[in-house]
């Protein structure tokens, strides 16, 4: 199987700090800006930044359409931070969840911690969460993968897997290994097809 | 394990700025209409740059009564700023629990010696700088982001362009270096050894490097983000302007885009006139806001 092809929504946040671990994983690696970017795609991260930014990009660049298109096929999508929020009910509501912004507070409660998250093996994660959003509601087709003071933190439904810390930037690279073995899963149930 | 106002806790915030831009506002109505046009943090002050130099007089931190209201008129991060070396100004700002203090030029400095010990404070500063071992000076006293100084409040692009470039062209100088010659390299620039050292090896900064000081049009955003900076503040140049909405959303469309002409064409239409602007090189020395600090 080729190196493959994730797209990195780049409208503003850290996105750059995705690209590196994904090409560090041996993907490749695209930054999307407007719909076109979208084509040929076989993964997408939705980065950290802020939400209300973000939000107002997407509606500029004519982008919810074409991700919930993305999301319909059954692309596996990996949201942090800010792309967790973009993904639950009140915005591009393509998972059935309802993030609480800024839930552990301003920046001076920001915090880094060991979060342990099911499915990924060897120990907990460094998540480093800056004003970081909780996950408050939640469907019943949503597994719960990680909680920080009773707080969920990390969810997955269908392809879609988020967390609401910054793995990208605490040096651990499993979370994004994660992500691309449900990769790997669809592309050999596809040739099985 | 939990631990609060880490490096990485500091410099993450930073990260998640990225290709956004900050805007100055001088009122919870002016941060709303700056969240609305896509912002990705505000930076909360009683004068803009161009008030500040048009009225003369000490510039100090804003009133928290007026910081409180813009923390609680947006969701978006809210920054605010102290007087160079004035840490108790900071130490209240923390108490408000703003986001990111940035230690300014444009404020007159409170110290001609020492500027604050940031490694004391969980808020994280953003300094600014014209040349790599200033950088490297403020991220040794904590600094947390760097923003190129330029010149506040001229909407003259001169100065912010020789900073970026000076910044970027030290950094890749660095890099070319035998690890023999770094230690004469940090005399020379008078910045600590342990940091050039990183940086010769990273070929950056160890931190999030934005742009600040005469961007007045979305043209100037795209062209600070080719010359290597990661993100911009807008100060005067926005609501010193005829139409500070449109403005706000052109250089933030611009920001992103700053790769595509065509983009950069299409957010620069019809924004009505700029801020009025003042030519920096006709300014005399005592009237320069880069100066201060070193």
């Amino acid at each position: 199987m080729s190196a493959p092809l994730i797209g990195v929504l780049a409208l503003q946040g850290g996105f750059e700090a995705h690209e590196r671990v994904l090409r560090r994983l041996g993907a490749r690696t695209r930054e999307v800006r407007v719909p076109g970017d979208l084509d040929g795609i076989e993964g997408l991260v939705l980065p950290g930044g802020e939400s209300t930014t973000m939000t107002l990009g997407i509606a500029r660049e004519g982008l919810g359409e074409p991700l919930g298109a993305l999301a319909a096929a059954g692309t596996p999508i990996l949201g942090s931070c800010a792309g967790l929020i973009m993904l639950d009910r009140d915005h591009l509501g393509l998972m059935d969840i309802r993030a609480e912004r800024n839930a552990f507070g301003r920046q001076v409660h920001s915090f880094e911690a060991d979060v342990p998250v099911r499915g990924i093996e060897g120990g907990p994660m460094r998540g480093v969460f800056i004003r970081a959003p909780w996950i408050a509601e939640h469907g019943p087709g949503v597994e719960i993968l990680a909680s920080v003071d009773g707080h969920v933190v990390a969810a997955r439904e269908d392809g879609m897997l988020v967390v609401s810390f910054h793995a990208e930037l605490g040096g651990d690279d499993r979370l994004h290994r994660l992500f691309l073995s449900g990769l790997r899963e669809r592309s050999v149930v596809g040739e099985e097809r | 394990m939990r631990d609060e106002a880490t490096f990485a806790v500091k410099t993450g915030l930073a990260e998640m700025l990225k290709g956004g831009v900050i805007m100055d506002v001088v009122t919870p109505a002016q941060a709303v209409v700056a969240e609305e046009a896509g912002a990705a943090a505000v930076m909360a002050l009683e004068r803009v740059p161009a008030d500040i130099r048009r009225d003369g007089g000490v510039a100090r931190m804003s009133d928290p009564e007026m910081i409180s209201g813009i923390q609680e008129a947006v969701s978006i991060p809210v920054m605010a700023k102290a007087r160079i070396g004035h840490f108790v100004e900071a130490q209240v700002l923390e108490v408000l629990e703003v986001d990111y203090l940035d230690e300014s030029e444009v404020l007159t400095p409170a110290d001609e010696t020492h500027h604050i010990d940031k490694w004391s404070f969980k808020v994280p500063f953003v300094c600014g700088a014209t040349n790599l071992g200033e950088a490297l000076r403020r991220i040794g006293e904590g600094a947390a982001m760097i923003r190129s100084k330029g010149e506040a409040g001229t909407g003259d692009i001169v100065e912010a362009v020789r900073h970026m470039r000076r910044i970027t062209g030290e950094i890749r100088r660095l890099a070319t270096l035998g690890a023999d010659e770094a230690a004469s390299a940090a005399k020379d620039i008078g910045a600590p050894l342990d940091l050039v050292r990183d940086v010769a090896e990273q070929g950056s900064l160890p931190v999030v490097l934005f742009c600040a000081g005469g961007i007045a049009t979305p043209a100037d955003a795209a062209l600070m983000m080719a010359l290597g900076a990661e993100g911009v503040f807008v100060g005067s140049g926005i609501f010193k302007s005829e139409d500070p909405p449109a403005r706000a959303r052109a250089i933030v469309e611009a920001t992103t885009h700053w790769q595509d002409p065509v983009r950069v064409a299409q957010a620069s239409r019809g924004l009505g006139t700029p801020m009025v602007s003042l030519e920096s090189s006709k300014l005399e020395d005592e009237q320069l806001l880069a100066q201060r600090g070193w």
